[in-house]
């Protein structure tokens, strides 16, 4: 283990703490099971998601910049959000701040209104859970305290459309071997693959679930879904693995809708990656919130030896 | 409704045999498809489909403009680059089965443009969607709520 990321700020973002509660669950036990230390923001606030930023986007860098904020205050360079929303929001307002004079003009403007000293970019690095993973460990370190191997699990890795996108809020993707890739990323399943399982072929890591559409159009949203879960199944995954509590939300409502709107099941179940690392170490598949997933993946886990 | 391209479905119940023995014919459908789609989504907004190429490919060249303007139709490009990765693919392969897995798997991709971006425009008069999407109101700018916003209102 390098001493890269042993102890970094965490910023776990409010779906965490709803919705994908057992996302956060999993990533504080496969945090503890690496000898990982996760510091939570004190008194951090919405990113924003994606409704504030089609209001006022600079309004929307503010937040983020509190969070970063509150982060150096508490002695960190390096902050760890497992949401792809809150990552990216945080990325891009590292991104505007260096690049966007009106943007730090604003900041600047509604920290001093609030009584707060400014965030200046530069000073905190923004990581996702799959960083921090891969690169506090390593595939090789993984695969080395596994514990209960994932082997026979064929999965679909999912990275959802906000992972890599914009590409240059994300300056150090595409920098070549053993950088990630904005077009086919690969460090979900570098680390799954450590951990004993079967990566598939799967076209759609990057495409879009329809994640803002569930309200405004439900059809849609379950059409996109439906095509992801269908295109895993045909690639021959048993699981599509997910590093994203909207995506992962998405996936597992949108199964259940399409079922029953337009009479089409499919078998494929929904896992956090965190919750699949988790058990290769060893971790019971209650222990890593299983038990929460909308999607009831305890049978095939069990018939696997994970339960 | 978004309905997917039929070329897809065509090409999801083929059987190998049929996929393997016309590459070029199926991925030129496949490409032709995605290229409709892209044009539709121009069409709609008024503008006309280019028919240059960028990296050799058409369905490239309409992405980067339709996107031009529109940062969340960004959302699609990978999948247009998985579509004409997979049918590069599908010409390379040398066995039947290869083939024939490679087209099946670009007509996946090809349903999911096509979902997409009938999606979007289906919403079109709904405002933008995405999650990386302008703001809304970003047109009204001027007097809107972008600017009493930044006098701290």
């Amino acid at each position: 283990m390098t001493d890269k990321y042993r102890k970094v700020a965490y910023y776990p973002g409010c779906a965490l703490e709803g919705t994908g509660h057992a996302y956060n669950r999993s990533t504080k036990e496969v945090g503890k099971a690496l000898g990982l230390e996760l510091v939570e923001l004190k008194n951090w606030n919405c990113c924003g998601a994606m409704e504030v930023k089609n209001i006022d986007p600079k309004l929307q860098t503010f937040l983020s910049a509190r969070n970063l904020k509150i982060a150096e205050d508490m002695g960190f360079e390096t902050v760890m959000a497992p949401c792809n929303g809150c990552y990216h929001n945080l990325k891009k307002a590292e991104h505007d701040l260096a690049h966007d004079p009106a943007s730090q003009q604003v900041v600047d403007r509604l920290s001093a209104k609030a009584g707060q000293t400014a965030y200046q970019p530069g000073h905190v690095t923004t990581i996702h859970a799959l960083d921090w993973i891969r690169d506090a460990i390593g595939t090789e370190g993984l695969r080395a305290r596994v514990r209960n191997s994932l082997r026979g699990l064929k999965i679909a890795n999912y990275y959802g459309c906000m992972y890599t996108r914009p590409r240059h809020i994300f300056p150090e993707k595409d920098k070549g071997p053993g950088s990630e890739s904005t077009s086919k990323p690969h460090f979900m399943d570098d680390l799954l693959e450590a951990a004993g399982a079967e990566n598939v072929e799967y076209p759609l890591k990057t495409a879009c679930c329809g994640g803002a559409h569930t309200l405004s159009d439900s059809d849609t949203s379950t059409r996109l879904v439906l095509n992801l879960l269908t295109t895993a199944e045909a690639c021959g995954a048993d699981v599509i693995a997910t590093e994203c509590p909207t995506c992962h939300s998405g996936l597992e409502m949108h199964q259940a809708r399409a079922e029953k709107v337009f009479g089409k099941k499919t078998q494929v179940k929904i896992l956090y990656f965190t919750q699949l690392i988790g058990m290769a170490l060893g971790l019971s598949a209650r222990r890593v919130g299983v038990h929460e997933n909308f999607s009831d993946s305890r049978e095939l886990l069990r018939a696997r030896g994970l339960g | 409704m978004a309905t997917p391209p039929a070329i897809a479905d065509t090409v999801a119940a083929a059987a190998d045999d049929v996929l393997a023995s016309n590459v070029a014919g199926f991925t030129a459908a496949l490409l032709a498809s995605g290229e409709a789609v892209l044009d539709s989504w121009l069409r709609a907004h008024g503008r006309t489909p280019t028919h240059r190429q960028v990296e050799g490919f058409r369905l490239l060249a309409l992405h980067r403009q339709a996107a031009g303007g529109e940062p969340s139709f960004n959302a699609c490009r990978e999948s247009c680059r998985e579509l004409v990765f997979q049918c590069n693919m599908a010409a390379a392969a040398d066995d039947m089965a290869g083939r024939a897995r490679r087209l099946r798997l670009a007509g996946m991709v090809l349903t999911h443009l096509g979902l997409f971006v009938g999606g979007k425009l289906e919403d079109a008069g709904l405002g933008e969607f995405c999650c990386s999407s302008r703001d809304l109101r970003r047109r009204g700018e001027a007097g809107g709520v972008t600017g009493a916003a930044m006098q701290g209102n």
